[in-house]
């Protein structure tokens, strides 16, 4: 089953137009990556999905659900973590994960998906420390371990690593690697394109609201003869301006 | 899922540091108010004072006699260096002189004239009650003295010709007929009405004010977006921040109204706060509470949900705090028209001002209540209602569009 397909999506704000008649699907389990710089509708399209925004035109399926029609049901399976998310930060740690379990565990299933979260977290005896006392790095483990625990049956993530040092963000990286093996389907945006390269399993590269080229990154490089994603973007992009 | 929301929002909004802040002010109230009632009490009923008493003549006998009746005399003598001396020494108020021939003159026809000096020793409330009541005995004399006077030529009865008739005044009040004089009426109902507009106020703002905390901690904290996504109906979550909002502003109330009965009671320790319209004949039964409940249930609402409008343009936690300045506006309006006017007496435009304002509502309920007027009522809580469930759903309405993320319509998303 597709994870998420995507057909002819627009959407603008006012005159600019940010998202335009793409298209995409991802496959269950896969993590998949929109890649583009910043402005390129990444970050639109993931809240389009998300059901934070509505689409202008074109259908938009997540599992099968409508985004415009089913939103209800599709917030019931997906997890999304915007790019500069924050956390309530009179809480702790630990009742943010708690707050957000509420809506997601099943009878009996609350403290084994608090516990996943505190896991994922990594902050130790912090995770007991109000949230609003947490350096950026902590802050944003927080997030991703919020975002992954309950198990999700598609994870959006955009920019997971955005902000955090080269530790911290090898470590977000491989909590993400490891949630596809729970089942979780992830979608995630990075302007990051070595990032990308590493974690997906197929990309779509965005610019100007266009997606400009679609594959695997190994097919990409080897298509446009380049040695990373990186150099692979630039071709592509000099050929859609052509 | 909902008490999930209440619990959170409860837990952002009531921090201690609120809390202590909340406490503080209502114990500052307390304790202005019960530094002035303290002040007034501590002032002793007889007072020292000193009289230099040169008369020979039986008025100044019978300013001796009153005085000492009604104040604490410290010095009866003739000089009036040794007599401030005194009073300087004992903490006396003032020093009457009767001057020498003092009854003599006002027997024949001249106006007598004491002179008094006063001894102030600061600009405090304690030293203005002091002087105060010097002065209330002083009116004393002079009325003794002019029963003298009177008696002295004649008069069998000088309490007659000092108050040649009483009053005995009956008001007829929105069809009504009460045994009190109109200004006795304003009196007895102002305290009561001014403490239903104050907590009415001090409910809505302390509520409405969460709510918009609320929606700016929201944007502040950058939490708007997971919880839009959230597997939670939108409306359930307007409906858990209004809830908790309102609690908020219930305990705020609460807190502040502790502390400012306490600041009441040390200004006027016999505040008639309770049972005045049994006073007057004016009751109020089961069914007239169960109509004000109402009324201020709905009004709440009403202020939460207009705020939560205004908390919607909050871009963080500062800015929300001056949007609620319209709010305040409107709650401090209806608060002073119905402290001192009566909707009644008030010209066609501000009262259609006054009922379109939801907050007026419950602010008068009361008094229209005591005067059998429940339609007016009614009517109040009819259109409060329907206010209300049209900003609940211009609210629920714009949590489903993009308006919440976007924010001005024409603003462009991030990337």
């Amino acid at each position: 089953m597709l994870a998420v397909e995507v057909e002819d999506l627009s959407k603008s704000f006012g005159e600019i137009e940010a998202v335009r008649n793409i298209g995409f699907e991802i496959r269950e389990g896969e993590i998949f990556g929109l890649i583009g710089p910043n402005g390129a509708g990444k970050t639109t399209t993931l809240r389009i999905i998300a059901t934070l925004l509505k689409p202008d035109s074109g259908s938009v399926k997540v599992f099968g659900y409508d985004v415009q029609r089913d939103g209800e049901k599709i917030r019931e399976i997906i997890s999304y973590l915007p790019e500069d998310a924050g956390a309530y930060r009179n809480l702790t740690g630990k009742e943010y994960l708690e707050f957000i379990a509420r809506f997601f565990a099943k009878r009996g299933k609350f403290h084994e998906m608090v516990k996943r979260g505190v896991e994922i977290a990594k902050l130790g005896d912090r995770i007991t420390d109000k949230i609003s006392t947490y350096s950026k790095g902590m802050m944003r483990r927080l997030l991703v371990a919020r975002t992954l625990m309950v198990n999700p049956k598609l994870a959006i993530l955009d920019e997971p690593t955005s902000g955090l040092d080269v530790v911290n963000a090898i470590e977000v990286r491989n909590i993400i690697k490891d949630s596809t093996m729970a089942g979780t389907t992830i979608l995630l945006s990075s302007h990051n394109m070595l990032e990308v390269e590493f974690l997906c399993d197929r990309i779509a590269l965005m610019n100007n609201g266009r997606i400009v080229e679609t594959g695997k990154p190994e097919e990409l490089k080897s298509k446009y003869n380049a040695k990373n994603i990186e150099e692979v973007f630039v071709e592509v992009v000099k050929c859609s301006e052509i | 899922m909902l008490g999930n929301i209440i619990k959170k929002e409860l837990k952002e909004l009531l921090t201690l540091s609120t809390l202590i802040f909340m406490i503080s002010i209502a114990f500052m109230y307390a304790i202005i108010g019960q530094s002035i009632g303290k002040a007034v009490h501590k002032t002793p009923q007889k007072v020292n004072i000193g009289i230099v008493n040169l008369d020979k003549g039986s008025f100044g006998e019978l300013i001796e006699h009153v005085l000492k009746q009604y104040a604490n005399v410290i010095y009866i003598g003739k000089s009036e260096e040794e007599g401030l001396r005194r009073l300087k020494e004992k903490n006396g108020v003032a020093l009457i002189a009767i001057p020498e021939g003092f009854t003599q003159n006002i027997l024949s026809g001249r106006q007598g004239k004491l002179e008094i000096v006063w001894i102030m020793r600061g600009t405090g409330i304690a030293d203005l009650v002091s002087t105060g009541r010097v002065q209330g005995v002083l009116g004393m004399i002079n009325r003794e003295i002019a029963k003298k006077l009177m008696e002295r030529y004649g008069v069998k009865d000088p309490e007659i010709v000092l108050n040649p008739f009483t009053q005995k005044a009956s008001t007829i009040l929105k069809e009504r007929r009460l045994n009190l004089s109109p200004a006795q009426i304003g009196e007895k109902m102002s305290s009561q009405t001014m403490l239903t507009s104050i907590v009415i106020m001090m409910l809505i703002l302390g509520a409405g004010g969460s709510v918009i905390s609320s929606m700016g901690l929201e944007k502040e904290n950058k939490t708007l977006e997971t919880l839009l996504t959230l597997p939670i109906k939108r409306s359930h979550i307007v409906v858990g921040k209004i809830v908790a909002a309102s609690i908020v502003g219930f305990i705020m109330a609460v807190i502040y109204m502790v502390g400012f009965s306490f600041y009441l009671k040390g200004l006027v320790p016999s505040s008639p706060t309770s049972g005045v319209g049994t006073d007057i004949g004016l009751n109020l039964q089961l069914k007239d509470y169960t109509l004000f409940g109402i009324s201020l249930f709905i009004t709440l609402l009403a202020g939460i949900s207009l705020s939560m409008i205004l908390g919607l343009f909050a871009e963080n936690y500062k800015s929300s705090q001056m949007l609620s300045f319209p709010i305040v506006g409107l709650a401090t309006f209806s608060m002073l028209l119905t402290m001192f006017k009566d909707l009644d007496t008030l010209p066609t435009v501000l009262k259609i001002v006054a009922f379109l304002i939801p907050f007026t509502h419950p602010m008068i309920a009361l008094r229209l209540l005591m005067f059998g007027k429940i339609q007016l009522v009614v009517w109040g809580i009819v259109y409060v209602s329907v206010f209300t469930g049209v900003v609940i759903f211009i609210i629920t309405k714009i949590f489903n569009s993009d308006r919440l993320i976007t924010g001005r319509k024409r603003r462009r998303a991030t990337s």
